[in-house]
């Protein structure tokens, strides 16, 4: 039961950006997390897994199921694709937004489970307190995390999420990669997360797929990526990665001067 | 939904909120009631409110006199009012939809410029693009130029994509060649055209009759269930068109299909009354306040909104001097500022929060 991108080509009118990328065995249950540098196309790779952007050639395919197959509706209630871009300027509040988002092309009133669903997520993301409040009040941090309740109020089978905790503090980036990861493991589904920050990533994620230069330039356990050549290639920077007491990965990168 | 009722969570919350919405779309309602019968009862002629009723009722029960104001002018132009002041709403509320722009009105990409230019070319230089309008050259000339910049910028948006910039600026092309081509009819024409221009540009309601109150009709009843049966895709608009795609919005489609629906509204309001700004503007924004931009509330709440302020300003037009009624188009706006600075003044936080 996983995902498998099967040779998906894409570009935009005058920049090719992948050439027939294989990714087997994307497993459900568990955070795979997509690294690389900027501009190198995890936000496009998400548009094309979440159906938002047509490729060139081959499939995305979830259990034998070809997603290219799916009318749209049925896509987009397979798919949730959050997007990095935070902020929002609807007169709208926290409850309205998120409810929204589970009722969304789905038709039909919202139901009393429908509205427990939404109070349960906003409660687990620690923003049951801002329900009443236009999402214009709220800082970057806080938006973030209303599209995070929109996100997983809608119980994908694919959760794609790009930077979804690049305006959170420590602690709670830790809370939600780790809501995230019950979440994904509790419903069996498979989770892609763009991030950044390596360490974070290395903490949540089983696997990790390096995108460099239109291909997946690596792809495998956290450790093995981090510490193999590829991922300095990618990023041209020297890393260095150790394993400390607590078990977790210590990520340290550094510019290589000539 | 008992057991929510009761609780003090936030799906209990948004369960007040919902009656409170609902609430304002009720009041909005009966207060559009109470103004259209006073505009009813307003006007030239000293009649009071129960002949009105009267004759509204009873048709000849106080004399043909009475009968003939009633039917044939306070009526119709009190519908007429009413309606198009509606129409200007859901027009308004859906362009800031599309453009995602508060500031944005029904008449924001030329469509008013251009049913200007048409109907200053049936007027100056009686030449029709619509065979056999005879008595209607006018307000045929005016729709059809309307309708036809909406084609246009339909047209420019599909090769183009459909984006609020390409929508914005081949809006403002169309906004200036028509604005310079009716400074050229106007230069060109004579003092009593020239002031028959103006006169049209500045909108009136006596040229309501039952015939255009039909259309009117017709057209809401087109519009109105477009616009509900999207309204999520319209309110998941309003939270950024890539949100929105996630979301299963078919943001282009909508875009299109909502340009359809304004285009013909505004074309047909401007058509039928002249230029009456403001309304699409601020008809919106009023239910912004009150109701917030989730559209099974905006939607009814902004075509209100709309229709109020022109019944009153309808009733205003008769009042102010007895015997005269101004141009709708100037008392609209005399009106309605006063109004809408003091609700910006005393609603601080808007209500729906």
């Amino acid at each position: 039961m996983s995902l498998t991108i099967k040779g998906l080509s894409f570009g935009y009118r005058h920049l090719p950006l992948f050439e027939a990328i294989e990714a087997t065995d994307i497993r459900r249950g568990e955070i795979t997390a997509v690294v690389g540098p900027n501009g190198v196309g995890k936000s496009s790779l998400f548009r094309l897994v979440a159906g938002l952007l047509k490729p060139q050639a081959g499939a995305i395919v979830l259990d034998d199921v070809d997603l290219g197959a799916l009318s749209s509706s049925k896509r987009h209630e397979t798919v949730f694709f959050l997007s990095q871009h935070v902020g929002m300027r609807a007169a709208l509040s926290v409850f309205d937004v998120v409810l929204l988002a589970r009722k969304s092309g789905r038709g039909g009133r919202a139901s009393a489970s429908d509205i427990m669903r939404v109070e349960e997520v906003l409660d687990q993301l620690g923003i049951g307190m801002l329900s009443d409040r236009p999402v214009t009040d709220l800082s970057g941090g806080q938006q973030q995390l209303v599209g995070m309740a929109q996100a997983l109020v809608r119980d994908p089978q694919i959760l794609l999420l790009d930077e979804p905790t690049s305006a959170l503090d420590l602690r709670r980036q830790l809370e939600v990669m780790e809501l995230v990861q019950r979440v994904t493991e509790s419903r069996g589904i498979v989770t892609l997360v763009a991030l950044h920050d390596l360490g974070l990533a290395s903490r949540f994620a089983k696997r990790f797929m390096l995108l460099g230069d239109g291909r997946i330039a690596a792809d495998g356990v956290p450790h093995d990526v981090l510490s193999g050549d590829a991922i300095e290639a990618a990023y041209g920077v020297g890393i260095h990665v150790e394993r400390v007491s607590t078990g977790t990965l210590m990520v340290d990168a550094y510019l290589r001067r000539a | 939904m008992s057991d929510l009722s009761l609780s003090t969570g936030a799906g209990a919350r948004y369960h007040r909120r919902t009656l409170q919405r609902l609430g304002y779309v009720a009041g909005a309602v009966l207060l559009l009631a109470l103004a259209l019968v006073v505009d009813v009862s307003v006007g030239p002629g000293n009649f009071s409110l129960r002949e009105v009723t009267g004759t509204i009722l009873d048709p000849g029960s106080y004399g043909s006199k009475l009968d003939v104001v009633v039917w044939n002018v306070r009526l119709p132009v009190a519908i007429m009012a009413v309606l198009v002041g509606a129409m200007l709403g859901i027009a308004g509320a859906q362009m800031q939809t599309i453009l995602n722009n508060p500031l944005a009105d029904p008449f924001t990409l030329g469509i008013s410029s251009a049913a200007s230019f048409g109907a200053a070319l049936a007027i100056a230089l009686g030449i029709s693009f619509v065979p056999f309008a005879g008595p209607f050259l006018v307000t045929a000339n005016a729709f059809l130029f309307a309708l036809a910049t909406s084609i246009i910028l339909f047209l420019f948006t599909r090769m183009r994509g459909v984006t609020i910039e390409t929508f914005v600026l081949v809006g403002i092309a169309m906004f200036f060649t028509f604005n310079a081509l009716l400074a050229f009819i106007q230069y060109q024409s004579s003092e009593t055209q020239l002031q028959q221009i103006i006169f049209w540009m500045m909108g009136s309601l006596a040229r309501a009759t039952w015939t255009k109150i039909s259309v009117c009709l017709a057209l809401l009843a087109l519009v109105v269930p477009i616009c509900m049966k999207r309204s999520w895709m319209l309110t998941a608009l309003s939270m950024g068109d890539e949100r929105a795609s996630s979301l299963g919005v078919p943001v282009a489609r909508l875009r299109l299909e909502m340009l359809a629906c304004i285009s013909i509204l505004a074309s047909t309001a401007v058509a039928f009354v002249g230029t009456i700004g403001f309304i699409g503007l601020v008809g919106p924004h009023i239910a912004r306040m009150l109701v917030g931009e989730d559209q099974r509330y905006f939607l009814p709440v902004s075509a209100a909104s709309g229709a109020i302020i022109l019944s009153v300003a309808s009733t205003l037009s008769k009042g102010i001097t007895p015997g005269v009624i101004y141009p709708i188009g100037i008392i609209t706006a005399l009106v309605g500022v006063p109004f809408f600075l003091s609700l910006i003044l005393s609603v601080r936080r808007e209500s729906w929060r």
